[in-house]
């Protein structure tokens, strides 16, 4: 039997479902493209029993505790080191001190291993902006150099027990 | 005078160049389609801090806990008055994680307050995080650049 020899016929495929799809779908990729920046977190632990008066171990550093006060619109009014009980008194480092309080800690606990068993409490007034008590762990967590080189310091911070409104 | 009549001729577009540039867009955005800010509310704008570093590893069990400027806590997508308000959001996560077999231990709470909201408010945050035994709690903050 002779079988014809013909030439493929070119199939024009039809396109234009396709660019359709694909524009739909690159308009939504576009569409709920959200530029965010960077976050980060700040660990900090807080048991839920107090920790067992014993010998204190000659080698680590004594607690740290900063009192941040606020006046009434929620502003820092002041970053006292290691106040009293009652809150009062205390190394003053100013309103915008953050800086002199990190080379304070830093002096206080170093960045070797003293400084990784070293503990910050936090002790803030209630209305107090919550962007200072970032500041603060900012303080005294680490500092970030030119180079964008991280040097840690305390990684162990807490906060004092909750003061009441207004107090 | 006979004018003869032409017939336009036929043009054909080249489609390959723009298929190929759509689908490159297509595959860039798909790739950077991001679903980590997924939990982020509008309301809250973050504090800013330079050693704000995203975790190198995900959180194990992650909650996210949202304070805003005024107070309001918003848990699991819905809005509480207060931290008290939220409790039942927190015993509702801790009774998913038992009956997971995991404890409470193994959870982080991510709170992510407004930069304004008040230190208080946060505090009451985790000490009612606390009453249910969470222990784990992660202040977040946007990096600063």
């Amino acid at each position: 039997m002779k079988i014809k020899k013909g030439g493929d016929p070119a199939v024009a495929i039809d396109m234009t479902p396709m660019i359709d799809i694909v524009f739909q779908l690159l308009s939504f990729f576009i569409f709920t493209l959200k530029i965010t920046t960077q976050e980060g977190d700040f660990n900090i632990t807080m048991p839920l029993a107090a920790p067992r008066a014993g010998t204190p171990d000659p080698n680590q550093v004594p607690p740290i505790k900063v009192r941040i006060r606020a006046t009434a619109d929620g502003s820092c009014n002041g970053i006292f080191l290691n106040p009293n009980d009652d809150g009062t008194g205390g190394t003053p480092f100013g309103t915008d001190g953050w800086k002199q309080l990190r080379a304070h800690i830093a002096s206080l606990v170093g960045t070797g291993s003293q400084a990784a068993s070293a503990e910050v409490t936090i002790d803030a007034d209630y209305n107090l902006d919550y962007e200072n008590v970032i500041k603060c762990i900012t303080a005294v967590s680490g500092e970030k150099d030119a180079a964008g080189h991280i040097t840690k310091m305390v990684e162990k911070i807490k906060f004092a027990p909750p003061r009441p409104p207004g107090g | 005078m006979k004018i003869k009549k032409v017939e336009a001729a036929k043009i054909e577009i080249d489609m390959t160049p723009m298929i190929d540039i759509c689908f490159q867009l297509l595959t860039f955005f798909v790739f950077i389609l991001s679903f980590e800010g997924a939990d982020q509310d509008a309301r809250i704008q973050l504090p800013a801090s330079e050693l704000a570093k995203p975790p190198e590893k995900s959180e194990d069990v992650p909650i996210t806990l949202q304070v805003t400027k005024d107070g309001q806590i918003l848990a699991g997508g819905q809005p509480f008055p207060n931290a008290d308000a939220a409790k039942s959001v927190l015993n509702a996560e801790r009774t998913m994680l038992e009956q997971r077999g995991r404890s409470v231990s193994d959870a982080n709470i991510i709170i992510r307050a407004h930069k304004d909201a008040k230190t208080g408010d946060v505090q009451q945050l985790i000490k009612v995080a606390q009453s249910v035994e969470f222990t784990k709690f992660s202040l977040r903050a946007k990096d600063k650049e």
